[in-house]
């Protein structure tokens, strides 16, 4: 009775990708209690984003890849209402718009379109796959381009970047011409001067403090200097578990957030930033197996798609952190304290459960 | 069926080599942060590791009190006081002019501050603090501290000065201190002590203050403070308090000091009176002296100018520095140097016709005419040249140097204080040495009468006086009597052990003694030293500035004032226990009987009976005591 309730419910959970997510959850909050300045309140709290997230993912590896693509008009149109929503009423919050009030809680969209894009793109392909044609991709474009669009002018964007990023991923691995890529990052490189007019000063100086911090070290240069003091004193084998003097003195800004990186290199050193790749590898090669042997367009194209974002996350966080470029409100997957994306990302995994544990039935 | 079978087979060869693609491209992202962390943390390790800490720990000096200076009777010579400064850091301060014109509407800046100052900025670094002002009474304070944020780069200090309350009458003896400039950090670095000086802006540079600065410095504590990203200090991690310095006690009397320096009016020269029992230095005068507050807080170059470039040479310590003929004060050792090498008995004469002859030379006496006969008691009485010069022909060069050497002629004294010169005691090799030349006998002749090469310094005359005076124990001369340690109150005294006693029969002591009584009782010193209560011993001297042409009769009244021989006088007293060992010079003021012996007085009835003068010593009249030297 009992083995038949675990049956039941492990049914749907990929053992792998279950194990070395709960490595990398565990080491973030071993980080976090210690980024949090010792808060065992932080660490409970961020033990009860994991336990809703968690309960979500399981939810949603248990559901058939082919209903949740059922959900992807509604979720992408609802998004885009929201992002709207937003734009024309949302609330100000340091400089930004990006909540929205929905009676006692607040939301950021943008957060649910990271899931959505990919999804309606995935749909969409998978819809027109007879015969898939540059026209397709123009649409799937503009699919795109509308949510990343909203969300840059917010402005928020990093998360926009790593939207397109999820929906560009989509594009790639559905077939975009090589040519189309090339042809496009070209255009990319050319309008870069034009897209310099567009960003706003503070984005442009963020990027021009990648390039010499020291041209501004009380400003914004400041978070990449302190990060980078923090990685580079922390040396091979780091300071210690709560002995990194850059985290526990107020020297790094986001500590446990978007700057959490730094407070595990510092106190674990190289060997602790190589273990989170490592286990951040293991992950992406995992999601990219499902992907490859996913029965359908649809479910191939949402696993690779996820897969890549992830990654994409983790080296856009740790290359900020680490000063290889510019600081962008991303947090590290998995590790930075946060409900909300650690519901999106182990959302995303659940999905990478369902494909995987649903693909024989698929098949027959 | 087959060939949708075929064509999905291909869409998913086509999507495989996507997603490698894809993870290739992880992998080259993984591959760039493996990187970066290696440079980051392995290569610029040690980079980052030094920027970290300083982030976090700031080490801020506790600069340690300066030990105080008194005197052998605890009166103050040198002590601290806080006050506050206003100064400015040059390498913040745009327009640094603008700036000082703007403070000057606020406290008063005079242009000798603005004159200082510049001076200062000339040997500092860029992002030292420097005063504009110093010493701001209440008033000025509050009124900056109103308008200190129109003044980036200038703040109040409170800060420790040193002061010298007896001003330029302890000046040689005790020094001063003055900013820290490029020699000193050289010194500290290579003397391992540049640390102990963080914070610290003054160091010893003359006197007491420089030879005693390791013990006077104190030893200077350290906060290291952990600094959060603000700057603001979190918490101290720990404290080391600073050591004060240790307090000095010195062998000299503030007031006899002061009376011999009122005893040599506007006179030039200097005094050094020793305590022939233990070598202490009772008093240690140069005149003219100068006022060391002038140099705590950098001199302003006008007052530098004046005193560096009178003629009178003020900042010169003439009593460790000076180097002079002894003149006839030469005599009584001569004397004793024939009684011990059997050159002479006591009551042996010679004839005195005004005048010995030695290679077709004739060397004068002072006296025309000569003294007649004369023994060795009243060579030294009348101060006769004659019998010196012939008892030195008889002695030799060789002789002479050999002797003198061990009253500590022509050598440093070893004083607790730097800057000493060592004279020249004549002999055979130093001139082979010094001008490559062989000795001629007729060089011998003026020897023994203290003229010739000779040149000494006054510490020299009082050492050997004082080792005359205590029958041949000689103490090396020494300024510190004991260094107090402020905290634990534990006393170190410094008096050196016997540095030599001299072989000498003490009866030979004895007659040459009863001579130099003798000198004050009916002699040259006798009109110096009549009425006076106690016994005395002493011996007057002339030192030659200019040579005179043979022939040519000394008038003083004709010489310039600077040309003018320099009179000497060596004396002790009392007689039988000697308490005191004084050495004289008064530059280019006559004869020795005529102003050194009256200045001798003066400070032996101070020490001896605690009579204080009212006004400087007299110029003796010596005509009626017959014969000068």
């Amino acid at each position: 009775m009992i083995r038949a309730l675990w049956i039941r419910l492990t049914a749907h959970v990929d053992s792998f990708l279950l194990a070395s997510l709960s490595l990398v959850l565990l080491l973030g909050l071993v980080v976090l209690y210690s980024a949090s300045g010792q808060s065992i309140d932080r660490v409970l709290a961020q033990m009860a984003n994991i336990g809703v997230a968690v309960a979500i993912m399981w939810a949603v590896a248990n559901v058939p890849p082919q209903h949740i693509l059922r959900l992807a008009i509604p979720t992408y149109i609802v998004g885009m209402l929201l992002l709207v929503g937003v734009a024309l009423f949302g609330e100000v919050s340091h400089g930004a718009r990006r909540w929205l009030h929905i009676g006692v809680t607040r939301i950021q969209p943008s957060e649910l379109m990271r899931i959505a894009v990919p999804l309606m793109l995935a749909w969409y392909f998978d819809y027109r796959q007879a015969a898939l044609r540059l026209r397709d991709f123009a649409w799937a474009a503009l699919i795109l381009i509308l949510p990343v669009g909203l969300i840059a002018k917010q402005p928020d964007l990093g998360t926009a970047l790593m939207i397109f990023a999820s929906g560009f991923y989509v594009m790639f691995l559905a077939g975009l011409s090589w040519r189309v890529i090339v042809g496009l990052m070209a255009a990319a490189g050319a309008s870069a001067p034009i897209l310099w007019h567009l960003l706003h000063d503070y984005q442009r100086q963020r990027i021009l403090t990648l390039l010499d911090p020291t041209s501004d070290p009380l400003g914004a240069g400041y978070h990449i200097i302190q990060s980078t003091i923090a990685l580079g004193s922390g040396g091979l084998f780091g300071k210690g578990w709560l002995n990194g003097t850059q985290a526990h003195l107020d020297f790094l800004p986001e500590r446990h957030t978007d700057f959490i990186f730094a407070v595990l290199a510092e106190e674990f050193g190289l060997v602790g930033g190589l273990i989170l790749l490592v286990l951040f590898s293991i992950i992406i090669g995992r999601g990219l197996l499902i992907a490859a042997s996913a029965p359908t367009l649809s479910t191939r194209l949402m696993a690779g798609s996820i897969t890549l974002t992830f990654a994409t996350y983790a080296f856009v966080n740790i290359g900020m952190v680490s000063g290889i470029l510019p600081v962008v409100g991303v947090p590290l997957p998995l590790v930075s304290y946060g409900g909300t994306s650690m519901v999106t990302l182990l959302l995303g995994f659940g999905i990478l459960m369902s494909i995987h544990t649903h693909r024989k039935l698929v098949q027959t | 069926m087959k060939a949708e079978l075929r064509d999905h087979q291909r869409e998913l060869y086509h999507f495989r080599a996507r997603v490698a693609v894809g993870a290739v491209f992880v992998l080259f992202l993984f591959t760039l942060l493996t990187l970066r962390f290696f440079y980051v943390q392995v290569w610029k390790h040690d980079y980052y590791t030094t920027l970290a800490e300083q982030n976090r720990i700031s080490i801020v000096p506790i600069v340690p009190n300066r030990g105080v200076i008194t005197d052998r009777n605890g009166v103050v010579l040198a002590h601290n006081y806080s006050a506050y400064t206003l100064e400015i850091t040059p390498g913040r301060v745009k327009d640094l002019e603008g700036t000082i014109n703007d403070l000057a509407k606020i406290v008063d800046i005079a242009p000798k501050d603005r004159r200082r100052f510049r001076k200062l900025m000339e040997d500092s670094h860029n992002f030292e603090s420097l005063p504009i002002r110093t010493r701001l009474n209440d008033l000025e304070v509050a009124r900056f501290a109103v308008n200190r944020y129109r003044f980036p780069g200038v703040e109040i200090k409170a800060r420790l000065f040193r002061h010298y309350p007896l001003g330029d009458m302890m000046a040689h003896a005790v020094g001063y201190i003055g900013r820290i400039n490029d020699a000193d950090l050289e010194n500290l670095e290579a003397s391992g002590e540049i640390a102990n000086y963080r914070g610290t802006d003054h160091i010893g540079k003359t006197g007491i203050e420089q030879s005693y600065e390791k013990q006077l410095h104190g030893i200077t504590g350290f906060e290291q403070v952990e600094t959060d990203a603000g700057g603001r200090a979190v918490r101290t991690l720990s404290r080391t308090p600073p050591v004060s310095g240790n307090s000095l006690r010195l062998t000299l009397d503030a007031k006899l000091q002061e009376v011999a320096v009122r005893a040599f009016g506007d006179r030039r020269g200097a005094l050094v009176a020793i305590d022939p029992a233990n070598g202490e230095v009772l008093a240690l005068v140069s005149r003219p002296g100068f006022d060391p507050n002038l140099f705590v807080d950098g001199i302003d170059p006008t007052n530098w100018d004046l005193l560096n470039n009178s003629p009178d040479k003020p900042l010169t310590n003439r009593a460790i520095r000076g180097v002079y003929p002894p003149g006839s004060t030469f005599k009584p050792y001569m004397a004793l140097g024939a009684l011990e090498l059997g050159k002479r008995t006591p009551s042996q004469t010679i004839f005195d016709p005004g005048f010995f002859n030695f290679g077709g030379h004739r060397f004068r006496d002072d006296k025309p005419g000569g003294h007649g006969s004369v023994d060795m008691y009243k060579s030294i009485v009348v101060s006769c040249d004659t019998y010196y010069y012939m008892l030195a022909n008889d002695m030799g060069i060789d002789n002479i140097s050999r002797f003198m050497r061990q009253f500590g002629f022509g050598q440093p004294t070893n004083i607790d204080i730097e800057g000493e010169s060592t004279g020249v005691l004549p002999s055979q090799e130093w001139k082979q040495k010094r001008f490559h030349q062989k000795w001629y006998a007729g060089e011998t002749i003026s020897i023994g009468i203290g003229q010739g090469y000779n040149a000494y310094t006054p510490i020299q005359l009082a050492k050997a006086m004082a080792t005359l005076a205590d029958d041949g124990v000689m103490h090396r001369p020494h300024l510190v009597k004991l260094i107090e340690d402020v905290r634990s109150g534990a006393r170190t005294v410094t008096a050196p052990k016997i540095e030599r006693v001299l072989p000498f029969k003490p009866e030979n002591i004895a007659i040459i003694k009863e001579a130099m009584a003798g000198v004050n009782k009916e002699g040259t010193g006798a009109g110096a030293f009549s009425g006076a209560p106690y016994t005395s011993a002493g011996k007057t001297g002339t030192a030659q500035v200019v040579a005179i042409k043979q022939n040519e009769k000394y008038v003083e009244s004709r010489v310039k004032e600077y040309h003018r021989d320099h009179g000497l006088f060596i004396a002790f007293a009392p007689v039988e226990k000697p308490r005191i060992a004084v050495a004289v010079i008064a530059e280019n003021a006559g004869f020795g009987a005529q102003s050194a012996a009256p200045i001798t007085r003066m400070v032996m009835d101070y020490y001896l009976l605690g009579k204080v003068p009212a006004q400087p010593a007299p110029e003796e009249n010596t005509e009626e005591g017959g014969g000068h030297d």
